[in-house]
């Protein structure tokens, strides 16, 4: 499914560059040489794959528990805010520094995301239409605490850089990668999903969180608590998208801009979806954006095409990853029936040769 | 004080109606059963052709454009919500996710259009919509200052489309079938009416209303296309929530919308405003959404089958 | 006699199975012609392919001699065919004139015109005897009432043959009496009734002929007059039916369960549920009998501890549980078996085996320090399928989904019972079972009972509560009407009660 996704996504792709009159080949060669040619570029996908896999994770999580979480893009807002506020605001040494932003950046994010997590079990209130509020009031929150306690130099509309002690880039790591954006972000992502399929797989957390997912009433007949479980949910959720946006506004990035909703909420849920809700599937399927992403500027330079196509395929990717589950249970039905029937009109074309032989 | 409502009134409005018109067409769409989550992307898209039709023949035709600019950005809105349609009503798909999908394809895909067109990606008009007073209706005291000076075209057209699906939905037989659709659209298959065809006209008619609702924002407000939609869409579907999904709670709900946005846009400028910080009249439309959803969790006047296929096997 | 529908050689399948096989049908004009069958014979199946909304792949449909091509409801509505669905297929906000005239709405003016139409439901109302208010709201009437309108919907659209998908189990006995009344009503002005049911009695008591299909084919067509319960219910399940279970007397100790002036308030926020008193005793079985909406999900739900009461109190083995959670009284001994299996009682897209840990996950040996020891889970699940005849294609490791109902049924049963419970609340055990699986349960009921354990059982089937209590009580609009033995009372007793009449009323 997922495949079949991806490659109509492509495919709406090429049309759209067939349409500005630009050669669709030429178009995927420089966009995906652009994300891997060379290590730095390779190490520049991991990097920009980093907040793709936390936010992913945040919406598979939610999904697994039977939750949408659309307020990965806000979650991300406010981990960013505490991890740069922390950062920016405290002159530790580098270990502690990290380790107090990330655990601040992940409580962050668990708190905001639990508010609709808690409205969700305590009233009943829609989850998306909540967590799309709660992005909203993240976005004005941002807006106006940047500029008024964290005020980069130059704009109004940005915060100061971060030291590089308040930085997950680190020497070793950009060298390595030839002076790549590349990030200490990335492997706390594998270490999280690591985490995220063991709770999911093997604990009873992650059986009551899947159990209340498939079937809240069931779940909660059984003596599950429920709205435990969702407020946690939530909470988890929030807590990887806070952490993937302290990998964006303190990794990838080195401040915070204002004004700007952080499009890898969004893109999460494609993450999420390509990735069948399965933490390894939604490393893989991050890695494949972060590519997308990485390569988008190269393709830009050497052709005509904008860099938007990126954004394009990715949109119509989620697009058709809704769709293409039930176009291809659709065509499963449809050789189970033929095959169904074919078994059926032998069966019954031998009866009527035995019925034929009595005679 | 009162020259400040007269001042901020006009804005209020202008900022009132296309999310009105947006959110009476997200109103059809879920009223039919379909979520609308796809507000955002499908105004962005009337936002997008409206900018483009106008600066491309405005020139040529300085007194129409602007209206044939609206006609066309409530064609392709319908055109595009199709997609929608087509995902959520013969796919079965995830209403929820279709929307979101629509909304990153329209922002993806008017960037990499309006980019291809000019380079930079913004695509400016000249000439808006103008303001006009209306003669006699303008000179009633305090109404007359308030609702018929510096008035726009569209906001009259607009509130005639609210009375007009007020009418519709309410009075007609299409109305009838299609809150019918929303309800239990069983019931209304077995009654002989083509669930499917109503929920493609309504989701249909959503796009046309926020695509003329995008566009109209370009023509009075914004007079330019600049790849976001800035939460307008969004804005629309919590004012369909907070008006608890009927016409006339619409309007109030939009209202109350427009005029508290209109009050933190221009909040620096006036010195009683100023004191309030920008953050509370910012968040306050989302923070009251919030709190309107808790306080209706317990009534909500939803449509009862919104959000679920229909799967005329399934019964 | 002139036959009004002929129903040829008609097949149907979904994905997996055959729902009819070659059946053919006849309906003479005028007649109330029974569809008998058990739960996915696919009586209703057929059905809606009268109806229109099914088409068949095979066969063909005659009406009044002609050959017709059904392709959805509106054609079969033109064609004269009505159909009353088991689940209503009524719109709650709208008014009763509203839901009548959806898809043929008369206009006047761009509008809809809602005053004649309402005339003319009010000529059909009276002409029939169905009593409808054309302006009430249908969220605001009764289930007898909403049944009425649907009745109405099918007149108003001229039909003249009314198919009715088990119309009685709905309601109350005496409401049933009503219904049937309603029907000679119809026949006598020229309709013909095809009823689908899997209740003989009402077969017998108003049926010309009857139809019997097990397993998607034709088993016969018989006169109502010259057959009997005992030979029809033999023609449904293909072999003979004990109609006796072997009950041995109940030996009752002590109460087990007191439920003490319970009053509970609904989804609506209205009370459900009205001072309600009644205690269980181990080694007994007490039935409560009730028509479907009468408290009996209020008093379910809080005896779990899924709804707060408003007033009174829960006592199970002498302890008050009505503030403990779910879990906690789960923990105290007692053991729900769910009215909707698919609803509260499994988790379709978990395997067999995890559906069977769904109340032991979290305490050893099923897990240890939070992590599940899936091979012991694994053999725990195959001691209980084994244990309650649980049959499934691949094993514990299926989804539970792929299981039969009769089997998803007995994999609950298994995992409430295999808990050791003091307490069994069973609400509608036996559901849409075929008589197989009905029996199966019947008896794993009694045995809890002979073992001393207390069984409270929920059913709608009155026959269910008589065959299996020793004490059978009444709810009725929230309150309890009265409590019975078992041994004596009788059906029609009960189904006074039922409608609401104090005991001793009965003359």
């Amino acid at each position: 499914m997922s495949v079949f996704a991806v490659i109509l996504g492509l495919i709406a792709g090429a049309i759209l560059m067939i349409a500005t009159g630009n050669n669709p080949l030429d178009g995927f060669y420089f966009l995906f040489r652009g994300g891997l040619m060379n290590i730095e570029r390779v190490g520049n996908t991991l990097a920009t794959a980093t907040p793709l896999i936390f936010a992913g994770l945040s919406v598979a999580f939610a999904f697994k528990t039977g939750l949408f979480n659309i307020g990965g893009a806000g979650q991300m807002l406010i981990g960013g805010l505490c991890a740069t506020a922390i950062g920016l605001t405290f002159d530790w040494p580098k270990p502690i520094l990290l380790a107090v932003i990330i655990i601040a950046a992940l409580i962050g994010g668990a708190l905001w995301a639990s508010l609709p997590g808690l409205l969700k079990a305590k009233f009943n209130v829609h989850e998306v239409v909540s967590t799309i509020m709660m992005n909203w009031i993240a976005y004005w929150i941002i807006f106006y605490i940047v500029p008024q306690y964290f005020k980069g130099p130059f704009l109004e509309t940005e915060s100061q850089r971060i030291p590089a002690a308040a930085s997950l880039k680190v020497p070793w790591l950009t060298s390595l990668f030839s002076g790549s954006f590349i990030n200490l972000g990335f492997f706390l992502a594998i270490i999280v999903v690591v985490i995220s399929a063991f709770i999911l797989e093997r604990t009873t957390l992650g059986y009551e969180l899947k159990a209340v997912g498939y079937n809240r009433d069931a779940a909660g007949a059984a003596g599950i608590n429920v709205n435990r479980n969702v407020i946690l949910s939530m909470a988890i959720a929030g807590a990887l998208a806070g952490l993937g946006g302290a990998t964006f506004y303190v990794g990838f990035a080195s401040n915070m801009q204002i004004g700007v909703l952080p499009a890898q909420g969004f893109d999460g849920i494609a993450v999420a979806l390509l990735g069948a809700n399965s933490p390894w599937g939604v490393f893989a399927a991050a890695i494949f954006f972060g590519i997308l992403h990485t390569g988008k500027g190269f393709m830009n330079a050497m052709t005509a095409i904008p860099p938007e196509i990126a954004d394009t395929i990715i949109a119509t990717i989620i697009y058709f990853a809704a769709t293409s589950v039930l176009i291809e249970r659709n065509w499963d039905k449809l050789l189970k029936f033929n095959r169904d029937n074919l078994l059926r009109r032998k069966k019954k074309e031998s009866l009527e040769v035995e019925a034929g032989g009595d005679q | 004080m009162v020259d400040l409502i007269y001042q901020l009134f006009p804005y209020a409005i202008a900022f009132t109606i296309p999310l009105l018109i947006t959110s009476l067409g997200g109103l059809f769409s879920e009223r039919s059963g379909v979520i609308n989550i796809g507000l955002e992307g499908l105004m962005l898209m009337g936002m997008f052709v409206g900018a483009y039709v106008i600066s491309s023949i405005e020139s040529t035709y300085p007194g129409t454009a602007v209206w044939i600019g609206l006609l066309a950005a409530a064609f392709f809105g319908a055109l595009f919500a199709l997609l929608h349609a087509f995902a959520c009503v013969t796919l079965n798909a995830n209403q929820v996710i279709s929307g979101i999908a629509i909304n990153m394809i329209a922002s993806a895909i008017t960037v990499y259009l309006a980019r291809f067109f000019t380079g930079s990606g913004n695509l400016q008009i000249i000439r808006g919509m103008p303001r006009i007073t209306i003669p006699f209706l303008s000179d009633i005291p305090v109404l007359g200052r308030l609702f018929f000076t510096q008035t726009y075209a569209t906001t009259w057209l607009i509130l005639l489309v609210l009375v007009l699906a007020t009418f519709l939905l309410y009075k007609t037989r299409f109305g009838l079938r299609l809150r019918a659709c929303g309800e239990h659209p069983h019931a209304a298959d077995s009654a002989g009416v083509n669930v499917y065809l109503m929920r493609y006209m309504a989701v249909m008619i959503s796009g046309a209303c926020a695509g003329l609702g995008g566009a109209t924002f370009i023509v009075t407000l914004s007079g330019e296309f600049n790849g976001t939609a800035a939460g307008l869409g969004f804005l629309a579907l919590a004012a369909l929530i907070f008006g608890q999904w009927k016409p006339w709670g619409i309007l109030g709900a939009t209202f109350f919308f427009g005029f508290a946005s209109t009050v933190a846009n221009v909040s620096q400028v006036i010195p009683v405003l100023a004191q309030i910080p920008g953050i509370y009249l910012k968040t306050f439309p989302y923070v009251i959404t919030l709190l309107a959803l808790i306080l209706s969790s317990k009534s909500s006047q939803a449509p009862k089958a919104i959000g679920e296929p229909y799967d005329k096997g399934k019964r | 006699m002139e036959l009004i529908v002929e129903m040829n050689n008609i097949r149907k399948s979904f994905p997996g199975v055959v729902a009819c096989d070659d059946i053919t049908f006849k309906v003479r004009k005028g007649e109330i012609h029974a569809l008998l069958g058990e739960n996915g014979a696919g009586k209703s199946t057929l059905m809606n392919i009268l109806f229109g909304l099914y088409q068949q792949d095979q066969g063909d449909i005659l009406l009044r001699g002609k050959k017709v091509n059904i392709a959805n409801p509106n054609v079969a509505n033109n064609l004269g065919i009505g159909m009353v669905h088991q689940h209503f297929k009524l719109v709650h906000n709208f008014t009763v004139t509203e839901n009548i005239i959806l898809g043929i709405e008369p206009i006047r003016a761009l509008m809809v015109d809602t005053r004649s139409a309402s005339a003319r439901i009010e000529d059909l109302s009276e002409r029939y005897g169905l009593n409808v208010d054309p302006e009430a709201k249908i969220e605001d009437v009764s289930v007898g009432m909403q049944q009425r309108v649907e009745i109405l919907k099918m007149l108003y659209r001229d039909a003249e043959i009314l198919i009715f998908d088990e119309p009685t189990a709905v309601l109350t006995p005496q409401e049933v009496q009503d219904l049937i009344k309603i029907m000679h009503n119809l026949i006598e002005e020229g309709k013909t009734i095809i009823l689908i049911t899997h209740k003989l009695r009402e077969i017998m008591a108003v049926a010309d002929r009857c139809t019997v299909i097990r397993w998607g084919k034709v088993v016969g067509t018989v006169n109502v007059s010259d057959t009997s319960e005992e030979k029809l219910a033999e023609m449904m399940v293909g072999r003979k039916v004990l109609f006796d279970l072997n009950k041995i007397e109940a030996h009752p100790a002590e109460e087990i369960l007191k439920i003490e002036n319970l009053s509970v308030r609904n989804s609506n926020g209205m009370l459900g549920l009205k001072n309600f008193s009644l205690g269980v005793r181990c080694g007994e079985i007490v039935g409560l009998a009730g028509v479907d909406g009468n408290g009996q999900t209020e008093l379910v739900e809080t005896i779990i501890g899924l709804r707060k009461p408003e007033n009174g109190r829960i006592f199970l083995k002498g302890q008050d549980i009505s503030s403990l959670s779910t879990r906690k009284r789960i923990e105290t001994g007692m053991a729900h078996i769910p009215e909707d299996r698919h609803k509260h009682g499994l988790i379709l897209d978990y395997t067999v085996q995890e559906n069977l840990i769904l109340k032991n996950y979290y305490f050893e040996p099923f897990s240890r320090n939070g992590l599940i020891d899936w091979d012991y889970v694994y053999a725990h699940a195959e001691k209980v399928i084994n244990d309650f005849d649980v049959r499934s294609g691949q094993g514990v490791e299926a989804s539970a989904r792929s299981l039969s109902g009769g089997n998803q049924q007995k994999a609950i049963v298994g995992r409430e019972i295999d808990g050791n419970p003091n307490l069994l609340v069973a609400v509608q055990p036996t559901r849409g079972l075929d008589v197989g699986a009905i029996e199966y349960i019947h008896q794993r009921l009694l045995e809890q009972r002979d073992q001393g354990k207390a069984v409270f059982m929920i059913s709608l089937e009155l026959d269910e509560i008589l065959d299996l209590s020793d004490r059978i009580a009444v709810i009725y609009n929230g309150e309890l009407v009265g409590v019975v033995n078992a041994s004596e009372t009788n059906e029609n007793e009960i189904g006074l009660m039922m409608a609401g009449g104090k005991r001793g009323a009965v003359a």
